[in-house]
């Protein structure tokens, strides 16, 4: 299995490209066919997954070589995929939280004439982002990146027809393609410094190569990376993005795609090794982007834009734990694993709740849903747990150690970095009791025509499935460190420092930080009445619903900057460059018109011409002789 | 003296005749001018015959003048037709190539 | 040798009548002078060793072509006076510059050269029938030929506008008579035709067909229509005048 292994990216495309050229007869069987090639894919990587269990640690990196793609002389890159435990995983919880998903959406999309497109675009994302964690080089893993670039367009204007959500299917377009830029410079800078693109020509090559260069290549790689995982500066679109259907929301905007910004930093950690400032810029972009993502998570009434704010700030966690260096890449990959069950889940339950709630999606109108809808409030209550961090559920052990390793080191960093993260655990908690108590605790605030009810079964039963991981993988993952010792071939081994607090220390600090901002959030949303409407508030309220300003800060010094840097671009196009091409045209006709005076039509004038010609060409015949 | 004279001679001559052509109106008196340059040329040749002593230069003369007989003969029959189609002999009254 | 004084003079009457080229109004006046030039010439051409070239200029140029050019000048328009007013912008000053230019030019080139003067071998016809008719025979016919053209042209051109006589309509009709042909024209359609197609008859004025009005070539064809069909039914009756 493991040398088939492109059948995993081979089968959902074909999927895709089916669905979409089988056209309208396939209504009625499509979805089918696209919850099956996820399924296959799934467990074809369970196979390949077993495959690798019985391997030896060291072997498990496997090279699949698939066709020799670019032989330009310079640049050879052949097209292959890497088969080792760090894309394993992802492959794993793709496949695995896909399928649960495509499940769910045939569901959630019954109502909707386009559920078969919908599949075939599911499909194409499915794909693309097994290609993205599979690929071996990074040219390859760019034609991913596309890829699940081009299907998250897709899926956020799936309903273009409203102007809002085409707009916002744009927005996420565009900030990714900054980060794409950074990518393709970086792939640039690749081939400069090591003459090729691939894993194993920069990974070789990058103990050799100046810390100058190698720093290039990671902040352009950090770029990329903000560009996909919505991190600051880049994070404006992922608000917006909520515009899709909530399935997507789950996949794409939680789960998977947004995380292909950390894999790419893990998998390029031999150029972060080498390269110390920019592993630093690395973690405070994510120190940044946690609390970002938390304040603004804060003030937020519509769920799901509340849940991507949540989903903003724990990925930078990711972040900040892939900048601290080979003690925080097993770590960050563990968070990303559970955040990928639990967020996935709360979103499927969000989904569901907007499904009995006639798509309503303002927290200040529901309350006391969770005895109208049980299954829902449970399984979200699973994901809420986890997300706090409250043992035994998955997310104590992975953001726990993320916060422990965020405190080691020297200087001020451990100091920063480590109240940064304990002050964004604080205030998770914080805002997802918020939302947990607004949407099911509380008096019913339902508007007069809303009769809630919980979802049917293909929608419960992936929201179950996701529940239990969120409760007991993280479990499962951290005894024995055995996840850690999973990753070591790709991460390498990391010596475990002492944080500058110690270690009981730092669990109970957080663990009452959570439960002091989980309590906060009873009193003010569980036990209290919550208004209607939002009420008026502290600039710092105001400024957290505005997502801190991000559209205003970005049009002011990008968008109006950039306009203008067009425009004149544009008018010395037309007046400089076209101004030249057509003054020599209108210069010639002058020319022309100039010398047509010549031509009176009257003998004696062109005789004197002649004449005069002839007595100039005698003139220079006697005097060149001379 | 020395015959060089008359080649001096020729030159004013051609000079006039050039300056004939090229400042009077009516066609036959600008061809007249045509005709002393054809014989300013004439005298040259023969100044330069009586300069190196041989008759070459008398015989191109010769040749010059039947030459310049018989294109009299047509260059006139031209003026002549001219004057029969528009009335006017005057060299700028054809402009119709005037661009 | 040749006589100063008399190159002097001949220059004299050789330039001076040459300006009424240029200032001369009436056109028999330039032609006039332009005569004295020419004799001028002849006598230069006599001062230097070339007698029968001066006498064939005065035979051919004085007496041949000033005569042609005062011809045609009786045909054009003795009297016409030109204005010496220059129309064209620029054309006197420029004029009279290119062609002093000319002359200066030509002077300055003809002052830089020294020949040694040789013995004058005499051009008397003798010797110009040696050159002629020895080395140059070629170029003599090739003369010849351009005269005879330039003859014919001449008269090309000048008579252009009838080469045959006008067929007259006089000619016409004694020729038509003459073969015994029909005079006149072949009858047309008329009072009583309902078409008038080329291949339907004409008719008479008792309303029958005639044969002859319809095309011969449809008629060698075969493909006139029938004639019967075509007669008119006029209803004559005894004693009227129609």
């Amino acid at each position: 299995m493991l040398d088939l292994t492109w059948l995993l990216i081979a089968v959902p495309l074909a999927s895709f490209l089916v669905l979409l050229l089988a056209g309208k007869r396939a209504n009625a069987w499509g979805h089918w066919v696209g919850v099956a090639a996820s399924s296959a894919a799934f467990v074809m990587a369970l196979i390949a997954f077993i495959q690798m269990l019985g391997l030896g640690s060291g072997e498990r990196s496997h090279a699949v070589h698939l066709f020799s793609w670019i032989s330009t002389g310079e640049l050879t890159v052949d097209a292959g995929l890497l088969v080792d435990p760090l894309s394993m995983t992802f492959v794993l919880l793709i496949t695995f939280v896909g399928t649960l998903i495509h499940i769910y959406a045939v569901g959630y999309m019954e109502h909707d004439p386009d559920r078969r497109r919908f599949f075939a675009y599911l499909n194409l994302f499915i794909a693309a982002m097994l290609l993205l964690v599979l690929a071996d080089s990074y040219l390859l893993l760019f034609v991913g990146w596309e890829g699940v670039g081009l299907a998250s367009y897709l899926l956020i204007g799936f309903w273009n027809y409203r102007n809002d959500y085409a707009t916002a299917a744009n927005k996420a377009f565009f900030v990714n393609r900054i980060g794409d830029m950074g990518l393709i410079i970086a792939m640039g800078l690749m081939f400069a410094a090591f003459g090729g693109v691939d894993f194993a020509t920069v990974f070789s090559g990058a103990s050799s190569v100046s810390t100058a260069q190698l720093t290039a290549i990671g902040l352009t790689l950090l770029l990329a990376a903000c560009g996909k995982s919505a991190q600051f500066p880049l994070q404006s679109w992922l608000g917006d993005a909520m515009a899709g259907p909530t399935p997507v929301s789950a996949l794409i905007h939680a789960a998977t795609m947004v995380t292909a910004g950390v894999y790419l930093i893990v998998r390029s950690a031999p150029v972060f090794e080498g390269a110390p400032n920019a592993q630093l810029v690395v973690a405070i972009v994510g120190a940044v982007t946690l609390l970002f993502g938390a304040i603004v998570g804060m003030a937020k009434d519509d769920i799901k834009k509340a849940l991507a704010a949540s989903t903003m700030s724990q990925i930078g966690y990711m972040m900040l734990a892939a900048g601290l260096g080979p003690i925080g890449y097993a770590f960050a990959i563990f968070h990303l694993v559970t955040h990928g069950f639990f967020k996935a889940g709360m979103f499927l339950g969000a989904g569901s709740v907007m499904h009995g709630m006639k798509d309503q999606v303002d927290m200040r109108r529901f309350g006391a849903l969770r005895t109208a809808m049980v299954v829902t409030w449970v399984t979200f209550g699973f994901g809420w747990l986890a997300i706090l961090g409250i043992p035994p559920f998955s997310g104590f052990f992975s953001k726990d150690k993320i916060i422990e390793a965020a405190f080691v080191g020297d200087g001020w960093q451990p100091w920063v970095f480590g109240l940064a993260a304990l002050i964004g655990a604080g205030l998770t908690a914080f805002y997802m009791s918020r939302l947990f108590f607004m949407t099911f605790h509380g008096k019913a605030r339902w508007t007069d025509d809303q009769h809630p009810h919980e979802s049917p079964a293909i929608m419960t039963v992936p929201m179950i499935v996701l529940a239990v991981g969120s409760a007991f993988l993280g479990l499962i993952l951290a005894t024995g460190d055995r996840f850690v010792t999973w990753l070591e071939p790709v991460t390498g081994h990391a010596e475990h420092g002492e944080p500058v607090v110690s270690v009981p220390v730092i669990t109970i600090t957080t663990l009452v930080l959570v439960l002091v901002g989980a309590g906060y959030a009873w009193f003010k949303y569980g036990r209290a009445d919550v208004p209607l409407t939002a009420p008026a508030a502290t600039l710092a309220t105001i400024a957290a619903r505005n997502d801190l300003f991000q559209d205003s800060v970005n049009r002011a010094v990008f968008e109006r900057p950039g306009t203008h840097l067009t425009r004149t671009l544009v008018y010395a196009d037309a007046a400089i460059v076209d101004g030249a091409v057509n003054g020599i045209g209108g210069g010639s006709a002058k020319t022309g018109e100039a010398l047509r005076r010549l031509q009176s039509g009257k003998v004696r004038s062109y005789a004197l011409l002649m004449l005069a010609g002839m007595l100039v060409v005698a003139f220079f015949a006697v005097m060149g002789g001379k | 003296m020395n015959p060089i004279g008359f080649v001096y001679l020729a030159a004013v001559l051609f000079a006039i005749g050039s300056a004939a052509v090229l400042l009077r109106r009516n066609a036959i008196i600008a061809f007249m001018g045509v005709e002393l340059m054809l014989n300013a040329a004439n005298l040259a040749f023969v100044g330069f015959s009586r300069i190196h002593g041989t008759v070459d230069g008398q015989v191109m003369a010769f040749f010059v003048m039947v030459v310049a007989a018989a294109e009299v003969v047509v260059g006139l029959a031209i003026i002549v037709a001219i004057f029969r189609a528009r009335q006017s002999i005057s060299l700028d009254d054809p402009s119709e190539l005037k661009g | 040798m040749i006589n100063s004084f008399l190159f002097w003079v001949v220059a004299v009457i050789t330039v001076l009548p040459s300006l009424a080229l240029l200032f001369a109004r009436k056109a028999v006046h330039v032609a006039m002078a332009v005569v004295l030039v020419m004799i001028g010439l002849a006598v230069s051409y006599i001062m230097l060793a070339a007698p029968f070239l001066g006498v064939v200029q005065i035979v051919v140029y004085t007496g041949a072509v000033m005569m042609l050019f005062v011809f045609v000048l009786m045909l054009i328009g003795v009297s016409g006076k030109e204005s010496l007013r220059e129309s064209i912008v620029g054309q006197k000053w420029l004029g009279l510059l290119v062609a002093i230019g000319t002359g200066a030019f030509l002077t300055g080139v003809i002052s830089r050269v020294t020949l040694n003067v040789q013995e004058p071998t005499e051009g008397d016809p003798t010797q110009i029938a040696g050159a002629l008719f020895g080395r140059l025979v070629v170029v003599m016919e090739t003369l010849g030929f351009v005269l005879i053209v330039a003859a014919v042209g001449a008269l090309v051109l000048t008579h252009m506008p009838r080469l045959t006589p006008k067929h007259t309509q006089k000619e016409i009709a004694e020729d038509r008579i003459r073969v015994g042909a029909n005079p006149v024209n072949k009858p047309m359609p008329g009072v009583y035709a309902r078409h008038n197609a080329l291949d339907v008859p004409a008719l008479d004025p008792q309303g029958n067909p005639i044969a002859e009005s319809a095309s011969r070539v449809l008629k060698q064809r075969h493909q006139l229509d029938d004639e019967g069909r075509y007669t008119a039914g006029l209803e004559i009756e005894e004693g009227d005048d129609k």
